[in-house]
Order: C-alpha cells, then sequence, then structure tokens
C-alpha cells in the first residue's frame, strides 16, 4: 500500500508541478511581454498571429497577450498562496504549540482569541484589512496569513494535548531538555502530518482568496497580471471576447481542483481513519 | 440545561465583543483612519477639523469606549460621503442579500442533501463517483468565475435570464446558483458523512430486521438522526454566503450589502464598510448560537455540553 | 415429526475469496432454543446476519440453503424476505440502547414490525410492553431509549421481536452487555416467551454458562465450521468434542473460585486466511495427532441426536 502512488495522484502531481513550472518559467515560456500594451491587437481572439508574434489564448482590452499574463498571474497566484500559507502556519503553529504546553489562562486566551477570529468570515476581513492598509502585494501576503492561522492553532493545540501526555515527551523532559528543545524537536514534528492537512487545503482557499481579492480590485495591482484582475477587466468585455474570463478562470479552477484532490489524497494518508469516509 | 444555556449566550457575547475590538483595531491600522472617511481631494484643514470633530484625536482607550457606547446605542455613525445614516444605508441593502442567501442556501440544500444522501446509501456505485465528482467541481469553482460562466451560457449564448441587477425573480437565479455551489458541497460531503456514520449503526439492522426496507430505515430513523450534524453546518454557512456575497453580487451588479462594501471601499465610505463586517460577524455568530440551541431541540439526548 | 421452524444446510460465508463459515448445518424445532455457541470470530454472528439476510456488504453468502418452513429464504426476492422480517423471523441485539433508534419513541420502533403507525396499533404495543415485564408501560411507551435502562431496552426490542408473533426469533448475545442480575430476568423472559408462543429460538453466544440457562440443544463453532451439536444436558454431561470439553472446563461454576484457576484454552485460533487442512482445532488440541493435521473431521453421528467432528470421539467417551 504504502510507497506506491496511484495513477489518479501521479496526474494530480504532474499538474500541480506544471503549474509550479509555468509559474517559474513565465520568463521563458511567454514570448510576448505580459506589460506590452498594443492598441491596434486589442481584444483579438486566441490564435491571432501577426507578422512579428503569436498570440494563442488571444489578447486583452489593452493589446496584452494573454497567454503570458495568464504565465505571469501563476506566479503571482502561487507566490501569494505560498508565503501567506508560510505565514500562517508558523503563527498558527506556533500559537497552538503554546497553548498545548503552558495550557491554563494561556490556551484559554488563546483559544478565545481563536474563536473570535473565526466568527469574523474570512473574506470579508480581508477585504476590510486589505482597503484600510491600501493593495499590493505585501499586504495580501500578510493579511490572508495573519487573518487565516486560527485553524492551525486549533490543530496544532489539540495535537500537542495528545502529544505532550506520550511517555516519551516525559522521558526527555527528564533527560534534561529544555521546553523550546522539546517543543520543536518532539512535539512539532509529531504534529506536522496533521498540520500539512490544514495547509493544503488553506492552500486551496488562498489562491481562491487570491484571485477573488484581486478580481475586487484589492489585491494585485494593475499592470501586474494575476487571473482575478484578468477576469475583473473581462469581464466587461465577456460578450465580445470570452476568453479573457474563460481561460484564467480554468486555470484557477484546475489548480484549485488538483490543490482539492491532493489534500483530500494528503489527509487519507495522515489519518487513515477517514480514508472510509 | 438553563445554566448551560447562559453559558453559550455569554460565549456569543464574548465573541461579538472580541469582534467589535478587532474592527476597532483594523480601523486605525493605518495609522490615521479620518484618512479613511474622507472623500479624495479633501484639504488638509478639512481633514484636521474632521478629525478633531470625529475625536480621533483623542487617546485610543477614550476612542474605544466611545466607539463601544455608539455601538451600544446602535449608532453606527454618519457617512461623510453620502451625508446619511450608516445604519439606513445598510439597512436598505439587507433585503437584496438576504433574498440572494436564502435563494443560494435552497440550491445548497435542495441539492446537496439529496446527493449527499444518495453518496452514502449508494456508496461504491457509478452515482456515487459521478457525485463526488459534482461536489468537488462545486468545491474548486471560483464563485467569480463560475458567475461569469453562467452568464456567458444563460445570459449571453441562450439569452434565458438577466445578466444582472435585481428586477425580477429569474434575475436571483444565477447569482443564487453561483454563490450556492460551495456551500452545496459543504452539505454535500458532510450529510455523506453523517449518513455513513449513521448507517453503520446497530439501530439500522434493527429497523430492517422488524421487516423495513433500507429505504424505509433511511427516511424512518437514518435522516433525522443525520440531521443534528448537518444543521450545525446550516447555521455556520449562512454566515459564509452572507460573506460569498461580496463577490456574487460585483459580478451579477445585485445590490446587496456586498456590492455595498465594495463601492463604499472605493468611494471611501468606511464607516459602512465596518458597519457591513460587524452586522456579517454578529449574524455568524448569532447563527452559532442558534445551531447550539437548534441541536438541543432536535436531540433530546444532548444538554449542551461544554 | 414436524418439519424445522428453521433448517440451515451446507450454508458457507466469504469475506472476498475467504470462506469464514464452512458448509454448516442445523435445525431449529417450534418452541426449541438452540444455542450457537463459540468464541468471537467463529462466525456464529455472521451466521445470524446471513439467517435474516442482513449481511454487511462486504460478506457474501456462497453456498447452501437456509429454509424458513417450507421456503428457501436464499432465493427469494428482497421485497418478499422484507416481508418475512419481522413477521415470521426476528432479531434481537447484544447493545440493546444502540439497536434502537436514540430520536425516536420506543412505541413507535415496536409498533414499526405491525406495519402499521403507533396511534393505530397503541393498546397491542402496550400489552407487548406490559407482557415483557416493563412496569408502568402506558408512560414507558412515549419515551426514547436514553430514558431506559440497557436491561428495560432489551425487554423493549424483545418486545418488538416478538409482537408479530414470529416463528423465529434470532438472539445475537441478548445478554452479554446487561449486568447479571439483570441477565438472568432476560434469559428467563426469552424461555418464557418461546414456550408461550412457541417461537424457535436460535441464541448466538458465547457463554456456556447462559447456554446451560436455558439452550435445549447447542452447536458449538469453531472457525467456521461446527465442531459439536446434540442435546444441552447430554453435551454438558460427556463432551464429544475435545473444544467442547475445554470450553466446559472454562465456566465458572463458584464464584469462590479464582480467575486463574480457571482452565483456559492455550493457543490462538487460527484466522480465516490460515485455515488449512485437518481439523482447525489441532493446533490447540491436547489430543491432536498426524490425523488431525492432515485429514479434516467431518461431523458424523455419535449417540442419540448428537453429531461431532473429531477423530478420537469415541476415545473421549
Amino acid at each position: 500500500m504504502s510507497g506506491r502512488l496511484s495513477p489518479g495522484i501521479i496526474v494530480i502531481l504532474a499538474l500541480l508541478a506544471g503549474f509550479v513550472f509555468a509559474a517559474a518559467g513565465a520568463d521563458l515560456l511567454a514570448h510576448n511581454d505580459p506589460l506590452r500594451q498594443s492598441l491596434l491587437m486589442r481584444l483579438r481572439p486566441p490564435g491571432t498571429s501577426t507578422a512579428t508574434t503569436s498570440y494563442l489564448l488571444g489578447t486583452d482590452d489593452l493589446g496584452r497577450d494573454l497567454l503570458a499574463r495568464i504565465l505571469y498571474g501563476a506566479r503571482a497566484s502561487l507566490m501569494v498562496a505560498i508565503l501567506s500559507v508560510s505565514v500562517s502556519l508558523l503563527v498558527g503553529a506556533m500559537l497552538g504549540l503554546l497553548a498545548g504546553w503552558f495550557r491554563g489562562w494561556t490556551a484559554i486566551l488563546v483559544m478565545r482569541f481563536v474563536d473570535t477570529m473565526l466568527s469574523i468570515p474570512a473574506i470579508l476581513l480581508a477585504v476590510l484589512t486589505v482597503a484600510v492598509l491600501g493593495p499590493g502585494f505585501l499586504t495580501l501576503v500578510l493579511v490572508l496569513g495573519l487573518t487565516r492561522w486560527p485553524r492551525y492553532t486549533r490543530v496544532a493545540y489539540a495535537q500537542t494535548l495528545q502529544v505532550v501526555t506520550l511517555p516519551y515527551i516525559r522521558a526527555a523532559e527528564m533527560a534534561g531538555c529544555g521546553p523550546v528543545r522539546i517543543l520543536l524537536r518532539h512535539i512539532l514534528p509529531n504534529i506536522a502530518g496533521p498540520l500539512m492537512v490544514v495547509a493544503t487545503s488553506e492552500f486551496g482557499l488562498m489562491i481562491l482568496f487570491e484571485a477573488g481579492l484581486s478580481f475586487l480590485g484589492l489585491g494585485v495591482q494593475p499592470p501586474y497580471p494575476s487571473w482575478g484582475s484578468i477576469m475583473a477587466a473581462g469581464r466587461q468585455y465577456v460578450q465580445r471576447a470570452w476568453w479573457l474570463t474563460v481561460f484564467p478562470g480554468a486555470a484557477l479552477f484546475v489548480l484549485v481542483l488538483c490543490v482539492n484532490l491532493f489534500g483530500d489524497w494528503l489527509r487519507d494518508r495522515v489519518d487513515p481513519q477517514s480514508r472510509s469516509r | 440545561m438553563i445554566r448551560q444555556l447562559a453559558g453559550r449566550v455569554g460565549q456569543a457575547i464574548v465573541a461579538t465583543f472580541g469582534v467589535l475590538t478587532i474592527v476597532f483595531f483594523i480601523m486605525r491600522l493605518s495609522g490615521d483612519p479620518t484618512l479613511l472617511l474622507v472623500p479624495e481631494g479633501a484639504t488638509a484643514q478639512q481633514i484636521a477639523e474632521l478629525r478633531h470633530a470625529l475625536g480621533f484625536d483623542r487617546p485610543l482607550l477614550v476612542q474605544y469606549v466611545a466607539y463601544l457606547a455608539d455601538l451600544a446605542r446602535l449608532d453606527l455613525g454618519e457617512s461623510l460621503v453620502q451625508r446619511a445614516g450608516v445604519a439606513g444605508i445598510v439597512a436598505e441593502r439587507i433585503p437584496y442579500t438576504v433574498a440572494l442567501a436564502t435563494g443560494a442556501l435552497l440550491v445548497a440544500l435542495g441539492i446537496g442533501i439529496p446527493a449527499g444522501v444518495a453518496m452514502a446509501v449508494w456508496r461504491g456505485s457509478v452515482l456515487e463517483r459521478a457525485l463526488a465528482g459534482f461536489v468537488l467541481t462545486g468545491q474548486s469553482l471560483p464563485t467569480f468565475w463560475s458567475g461569469i460562466l453562467l452568464i456567458l451560457l444563460f445570459g449571453v449564448a441562450l439569452g434565458w435570464l438577466p445578466t444582472s441587477g435585481a428586477d425580477s425573480l429569474q434575475s436571483l437565479v444565477m447569482p443564487s446558483i453561483a454563490l450556492g455551489a460551495l456551500t452545496m458541497s459543504t452539505f454535500a460531503r458532510m450529510t455523506r458523512i453523517a449518513v455513513l456514520d449513521e448507517l453503520s449503526r446497530d439501530y439500522v439492522t434493527a429497523a430492517r430486521a422488524r421487516g423495513l426496507s433500507l429505504r424505509a430505515a433511511v427516511l424512518r430513523h437514518v435522516l433525522r438522526n443525520a440531521a443534528i450534524p448537518v444543521v450545525t453546518i446550516a447555521a455556520l454557512e449562512v454566515g459564509n454566503l452572507l460573506a460569498g456575497a461580496v463577490i456574487v453580487e460585483t459580478v451579477f451588479a445585485w445590490p446587496g450589502i456586498g456590492q455595498l462594501a465594495i463601492q463604499s471601499i472605493a468611494a471611501r465610505d468606511f464607516l459602512v464598510v465596518q458597519a457591513i463586517v460587524l452586522f456579517v460577524s454578529t449574524v455568524y455568530i448569532g447563527m452559532n448560537l442558534l445551531a447550539d440551541i437548534a441541536y438541543a431541540v432536535i436531540d433530546p439526548r444532548i444538554r449542551l455540553e461544554q | 415429526m414436524t418439519a424445522p421452524a428453521l433448517h440451515v444446510d451446507n450454508l458457507s460465508l466469504a469475506i472476498g475469496d475467504t470462506v469464514v463459515v464452512d458448509g454448516i448445518g442445523f435445525s431449529v424445532a417450534q418452541g426449541e432454543v438452540m444455542a450457537i455457541v463459540g468464541e468471537s470470530g467463529c462466525g456464529k454472528s455472521i451466521t445470524a446476519q446471513a439467517i435474516m439476510r442482513l449481511l454487511p456488504p462486504a460478506i457474501r453468502h456462497v453456498g447452501g440453503t437456509i429454509h424458513l418452513g417450507d421456503d428457501d429464504i436464499t432465493a427469494i426476492p428482497e421485497r418478499a424476505m422484507q416481508a418475512i422480517r419481522g413477521r415470521r423471523m426476528s432479531m434481537i441485539f447484544q447493545e440493546p440502547q444502540a439497536a434502537l433508534d436514540p430520536l425516536a419513541t420506543i412505541g413507535a420502533q415496536i409498533a414499526e414490525a405491525l406495519r402499521q403507525p403507533l396511534s393505530r396499533t397503541r393498546p397491542a404495543v402496550q400489552k407487548m410492553l406490559e407482557e415483557v415485564g416493563i412496569s408502568d408501560p402506558g408512560r414507558r411507551i412515549d419515551q426514547r431509549p436514553f430514558e431506559l435502562s440497557g436491561g428495560m431496552c432489551q425487554r423493549v426490542l424483545i418486545a418488538a421481536a416478538l409482537i408479530s408473533r414470529p416463528t423465529i426469533l434470532i438472539a445475537d448475545e441478548p445478554t452479554t452487555a446487561l449486568d447479571v442480575t439483570i441477565q438472568a430476568q432476560i434469559l428467563d423472559l426469552l424461555r418464557r416467551l418461546a414456550i408461550e408462543r412457541q417461537t424457535a429460538v436460535v441464541l448466538i453466544t458465547h457463554d456456556m454458562g447462559v447456554v446451560a440457562d436455558i439452550a435445549d440443544r447447542v452447536a458449538v463453532m469453531y472457525a467456521g465450521r461446527i465442531a459439536e451439536s446434540g442435546p444441552t444436558e447430554a453435551i454438558f454431561a460427556a463432551p464429544r468434542h475435545p473444544y467442547t470439553a475445554l470450553l466446559l472446563a472454562s465456566i465458572p461454576r463458584l464464584s469462590d473460585i479464582p480467575k486463574s484457576q480457571l482452565a483456559t484454552i492455550e493457543g490462538r485460533v487460527p484466522t480465516p486466511a490460515e485455515y488449512g487442512a485437518g481439523c482447525r482445532f489441532a493446533n490447540r488440541c491436547p489430543r491432536a495427532d498426524a490425523r488431525c493435521t492432515s485429514e479434516t473431521p467431518k461431523l458424523r453421528p455419535i449417540g442419540p441426536a448428537r453429531l461431532t467432528a473429531c477423530h478420537h470421539a469415541e476415545a473421549m467417551a
């Protein structure tokens, strides 16, 4: 069973690798500048070619190459998701570990804070915060990262409570290990699996949030491409230029679908009990 | 029972208080909230006057107490952009969002619950696989994309439904589907798990041993037991639907509070945005509480444990 | 002699390709209590489920017949089987509280066996509750399982099982989850109702003490096969299979015998995957010899109404 990968998961991993490759190699893969405008070439359909270049997926309302913008958009999407998941994982896991280690008032305070954060719908919290601070790449990462940590905290807290009671933690304590060492060397590796499961499902959400906020004009700012902002611009031309919304949306959908499928697969591995579910 | 219920209400109050506090600090993250409230192009003197008039030059703690005091009187402030009370501006839009959320909830419940039950009852069948694919699609579809695709198909290509606005009940169809898709997936997944859980219990075998068909056992016993966890999810999903309205309302130009929030950000009318966040969060907390109470009503065993 | 109420012949059940119940057979007459006794995993519970045709999806019926009167219920459509369950054949379970829908009143659940809503069958249900020894049935009828004790829940299940006067009652470890004093009451109740209503009872148990209390006849199962069967008294007096003998030796007869002095059977039951040629008890049997590990002992008559599947049965007399 273990060690062997089913064909399904291989396809998913290959697609995910393809997205990473597209994002990382956007400079090489795109043969047009994603920012270069050409008023003569506005809203050209997919497959248009000129004497000098071709537009495989057509052009947008400012005559920019859609394929190039989608490739660079993948970069924005993945960068925001990776960075913001890292921030929230770090913050959330640390708070959960501390709450689980100290218990008592620390735990009550931290977990009440978690409950409160979870009472504000995430997308609204992000919209409000980005709007207050003004949009931008760094703001986006920090806002998503600092609003999405509570789920990690819940998991880290519950897992830590379980792990600290195990005999080997007591043994490590008696062997003279300090609390920091025990937390990082002995407890963290034991709770990493469930945290990764949360991280994967959050990764999919972050991609959707980035696109959503960019769609609303609160994410990646023009002229830099993001799938969400390409679609926001394309929405006005939906009757004349369907490709502006269909292609970036499809890329977004497939990426999120792959991440979700990967997350399901990972959860089955980490928590075999949920397999039958 | 009463004591535990009081405890739950207490928790909800603490959470509401926490939300108010978080929003208070977010509004001051930029350093000077005055700048969030003035129309663009205001002079430095106008800004300074406004800052004083709104009390933003007072110590933070004083501002905080004043903020809580205003909210306790349900005073949400005055929009400087629209020169009208914020409460009125938001209240005007609420019915539209409620209509949209109701439509989406109907879509989600109407498709998600039967799909979940079917996936559990016909486990391992082709139908289950097909439904699982459908559910996964709903879960991964960005609402703004599915919204635009719906417009392309039913609005532009087929011309069956209006592409935007809120002129008729038909206008509600596409936004409800777009908004309800994710919630539908959540319901289907949760219902499937809950029904599978119940199907494995002895009382199902016992009911069948009394001569009930599987169908009758599901209808008479399994569904009611499985409803308990699903009801909780339903209450929480209402909050998510209100929040998701921000994007869907923008796509379909639906005049609810979601569209209002985005318009108000563009117009630098942040008291309105703040009011909307507070409103949705309060509803969310309220629904949570309602779910706990509903739990106790459906399930006589539950004594609202801590 | 009339036809038996239930006749199981050469029944085999499998999980995937692994045969877990291997050609067992027995019959039960009206008003008789027949016990199937064995350790957990010997296949006795899935035999009970097979008789009700309520096997979990993973387990398949691969051979043999089950006759209820003249009908072979392995060969009838599910709809006809539904008409049989609860009317001609009923079942009670090991965990009475788990076998009742926690949200439905006990009256409504009993009424299901009558195929009519409680509003129309109330007097009959109330009378049945009284018959199974539930006091204040007029109040209890509208209560839910969590308001009742485990013993009372088992009485409720018995009421639901017997209200349609079935010819067969399958009782799957009906007293295992109950206190000792309650156990005896429930067994008495089963015994009394079986005689009064001429119901044939198939009692599934791991407890030889329970067998001694109420069974007329007993079939001892080991690793998916019947080791020995016959009248309870005869078997208790002189077991003709070493496994039965060891099971009997492990019953605590006096409460003051310390547990450590009870005979325990050494070794462990083979798993279905390990079933091979020969007697499946051979690895734990004090009498095992070369023949036992090579030649499967057939179930054969030994004495009046008795069968055994041991090469050494004669030597045990």
